[in-house]
């Protein structure tokens, strides 16, 4: 029988390995299933891996789907790391993006400035914040878990949002469509490269990843952090606060959530509208753990995962594979990073059952 | 010899480049992107029966390629792009929010053909094709008068804009002709397809009391709340028969089979233009499914109104059409209220209590 039996120390080797045999698992299984869809393993492999790396234009539009992934993924980690679970990273990502257009839908059609974009961001990302506290709060206040409070909240977000372009918001050329009226170019994020659709966001999840690191590896305040993660009791003997370190993770993670919701809003999408996220506050959950929660780790995790939606589409294209294939892929590959990670505490072992021991004991070795 | 055999060499060479690059000319690439997924049972699988019918008609002259599940958001770009990348000269695009991305997209790939689905905005290269839904809103309505005990019909809708409301109007109308107190309950959900955000509304509706429910959502799962329930429902996009044998009274079925092997064949020929096509009872890209679970009377009024209609006998929208406060619609059309009106329509009908979202 096998059992799995917990490691006197953490195995540091596997801790790094853990997610490469997660990657290397996964493509194993995908390609069986290439293959029992009829496909050559191989080939697919490649359309789905390979061909989006070799072609200018993949690689800008995996960037562009990279680009929230790693923002808010890098959020979730502090997160994490502080052992507070937030869930619900979506929910802040939409009201960052209903804050950010606030500004941009009152300047509408004004002869604002270039300020306003750069304000667009700071809204986006103070109302990301905030909407993050009151999960925090509540787990603080009032010991309510935070990871409903979170999750819970997401699905207010949406209603927010949706009540907004609906109502007062709505383009009034829209036809009547939830919508509001597309951003005046001040009030949308610049392009980076000409004739793409990569944008400034690009360059602020850069900045964000270089900052995180730096924060959590250089500051106390990183410190703080991981250790309450690792030892919360050794940390509230060395006098850090658990509760104001809840306040702070959750701070931090909804502001890029949010930062990263007005950033898609001012970006690929210029204008605000329901349905301006496919799940990414929850993808992003993956990227970190994916990215063992390391700003690093985050930025490799969300190009990978941006990787595996676009070349989804061209296994959709040129495979006529269906899309769900994708989303199977990316369960097993959560599931397989899951299942890695509990070998870097525990081992897998071998063991006799009692019955058959017995058994052997009695008859000899079979 | 020797220039003989280069010179021989060279023809079969070319000969044989000519036979591929014409071969591979010939087959042309269609792309379809949707909003949900193949197996909606609703609106994006009668797309799907249109590709199929593609390829069956076409055979391999053509080649076809799906997306499904293709948000409205951001991803709808990447996603008509793609397409047009990889070769696709003809790419039907089958939802409301596409039309933005699929004009940007259509800007940069000036040679290659669009076809969006419900939208009002046309380019060179991009066309518009949809169908005239509100003629069979109206046959409904009369049944629905008909057979609802209460008087009340429960209706689903997905978004407030004017091609939804004008179903609701269509019903009323076609209701009023029968039963002029028939009252009308509307759910918004707010979304194309989500099966379960529309049996919810389904419940709430019949818990409300109502006893026949209508959508204009993607999914037959209201079709199944209407069955579980014993009441009675129409299907929407395609025949959901499978799915309330006991419930679907008829269903609008989209039959956008004939028109995507048209366009398909125009764009082989090289005679593909922009346009604007809106067809509807007349032209079969709108039809009834069979009228089932009704009296033999109400079955003959459905079968007579529809035959009105196709023969061009019935408008729906016959003036005077009457506003909510009592005052007659500018008739614009004539007899009837123009193509301009109906495509823009924000308002509702005398007879219906409520309020259009956010007016």
């Amino acid at each position: 029988m096998l059992v799995l039996e917990k490691r006197a120390e953490r195995s540091a080797l596997i801790a790094v390995a853990s997610p490469l045999i997660a990657i290397v698992l996964t493509l194993v299984t995908i390609a069986i299933l290439f293959a029992l869809l009829g496909k050559d393993p191989l080939f697919a492999l490649k359309v789905y891996f390979l061909d989006p790396l070799n072609d200018p234009y993949s690689l800008q539009e995996i960037t562009v789907k990279a680009t929230p992934l790693v923002l808010i993924g890098v959020g979730l980690s502090f997160c994490y790391l502080a052992n507070a679970w937030n869930i619900g990273a979506e929910g802040q990502f939409l009201i960052g993006a209903v804050c950010g257009s606030w500004l941009a839908v009152v300047t509408h059609g004004t002869e604002a400035g270039p300020w306003v974009m750069p304000a667009m961001l700071l809204f986006g990302a103070a109302g990301g914040a905030l909407y993050a506290l009151i999960p925090a709060l509540c787990r603080v206040k009032f010991g309510a878990s935070e990871i409903l409070v979170s999750l819970m909240l997401v699905y207010v977000a949406e209603l927010i949002l949706d009540y907004l372009v609906r109502g007062p918001w709505r383009d009034p050329k829209g036809m009547n469509f939830p919508t509001t009226a597309e951003f005046d170019s001040v009030a949308t994020v610049p392009i980076l490269i000409e004739g793409s659709r990569v944008h400034l966001g690009a360059l602020i999840a850069l900045i964000v990843v270089a900052g995180a690191w730096l924060l959590l590896s250089r500051t106390i305040k990183g410190f703080e952090i991981r250790l309450v993660g690792v030892a919360s009791k050794a940390a509230r003997f060395s006098g850090f606060s658990s509760d104001r370190l809840i306040l702070f993770t959750f701070a931090v993670s909804g502001a890029l959530a949010g930062m990263a919701g007005i950033i898609e809003v001012a970006g690929p999408v210029g204008h605000l509208q329901p349905g301006i996220s496919p799940g990414y506050g929850f993808t992003a959950i993956i990227v970190a753990f994916l990215g063992r929660l390391h700003p690093v780790g985050i930025l490799i995790a969300g190009l990978f995962l941006a990787l595996t939606f676009i070349g989804g589409e061209m296994a959709q294209i040129t495979l006529k594979v269906p899309l769900d294939l994708t989303k199977v892929f990316q369960g097993i590959l959560l599931f397989y990073v899951l299942a890695c990670d509990s070998l870097i505490a525990y081992r897998l072992r071998l063991i006799r059952t009692q019955r058959k021991v017995a058994h052997e004991v009695a008859n000899g070795p079979a | 010899m020797r220039k003989i055999l280069i010179a021989a060499t060279t023809a079969a060479l070319t000969f044989a480049a000519g036979s591929l690059s014409a071969g591979a000319a010939e087959k042309l690439k269609i792309g379809l992107v949707y909003l949900g997924p193949v197996g909606d049972f609703g609106w994006t699988y009668q797309h799907e029966v249109g590709r199929r019918e593609m390829v069956k008609v076409l055979g391999d002259k053509i080649e076809t390629t799906y997306l499904e599940n293709v948000n409205e958001g951001p991803d709808s770009e990447r996603a008509i792009e793609q397409l047009a990348r990889t070769g696709h000269k003809l790419i039907f695009t089958t939802s409301f929010g596409y039309m933005d991305p699929t004009l940007k997209v259509a800007k940069k790939f000036p040679k290659t053909f669009f076809e969006h689905s419900t939208g009002f905005k046309r380019a060179e290269n991009v066309g518009t094709y949809s169908g005239r839904f509100y003629e069979g809103r109206y046959i409904q309505g009369q049944i629905a008068a008909k057979m609802s005990k209460k008087g009340v019909i429960g209706y689903i809708g997905s978004f407030p804009i004017p091609e939804v409301i004008s179903g609701i109007n269509a019903t009323m109308i076609g209701a009023q002709s029968i039963n002029p107190d028939i009252k009308v309950k509307i759910i918004w959900v707010n979304t194309w397809f989500d099966p379960g955000k529309e049996a919810d509304a389904a419940k709430a509706l019949v818990d409300q009391g109502v006893d026949i429910i209508m959508q204009h959502t993607d999914s037959p799962a209201a079709m199944q709340i209407a069955e579980s329930r014993g009441i009675y429902a129409f299907g929407q996009d395609s025949d959901m028969i499978k799915f309330g044998p006991k419930a679907q009274l008829t269903a609008i079925v989209n039959n956008w089979a004939p028109y995507y092997v048209q366009q398909a064949k125009l764009a082989m020929d090289g005679k593909w233009k922009s346009g604007d096509t809106w067809q509807g009872l007349k032209d079969k890209m709108v039809m009834m499914a069979p009228y089932t679970n009704m009296p033999d009377d109400v079955k003959k009024l459905a079968t007579e109104t529809e035959a009105a209609i196709t023969s061009g006998k019935l408008h729906v929208f016959k003036c005077p059409v009457v506003g909510q406060d009592g005052k007659p619609i500018e008739c614009k059309g004539g007899q009837n209220l123009d193509d301009g009106q109906i495509l823009s329509m924000n308002y509702y009908v005398k007879g219906v209590d409520d309020k259009v979202p956010g007016k």
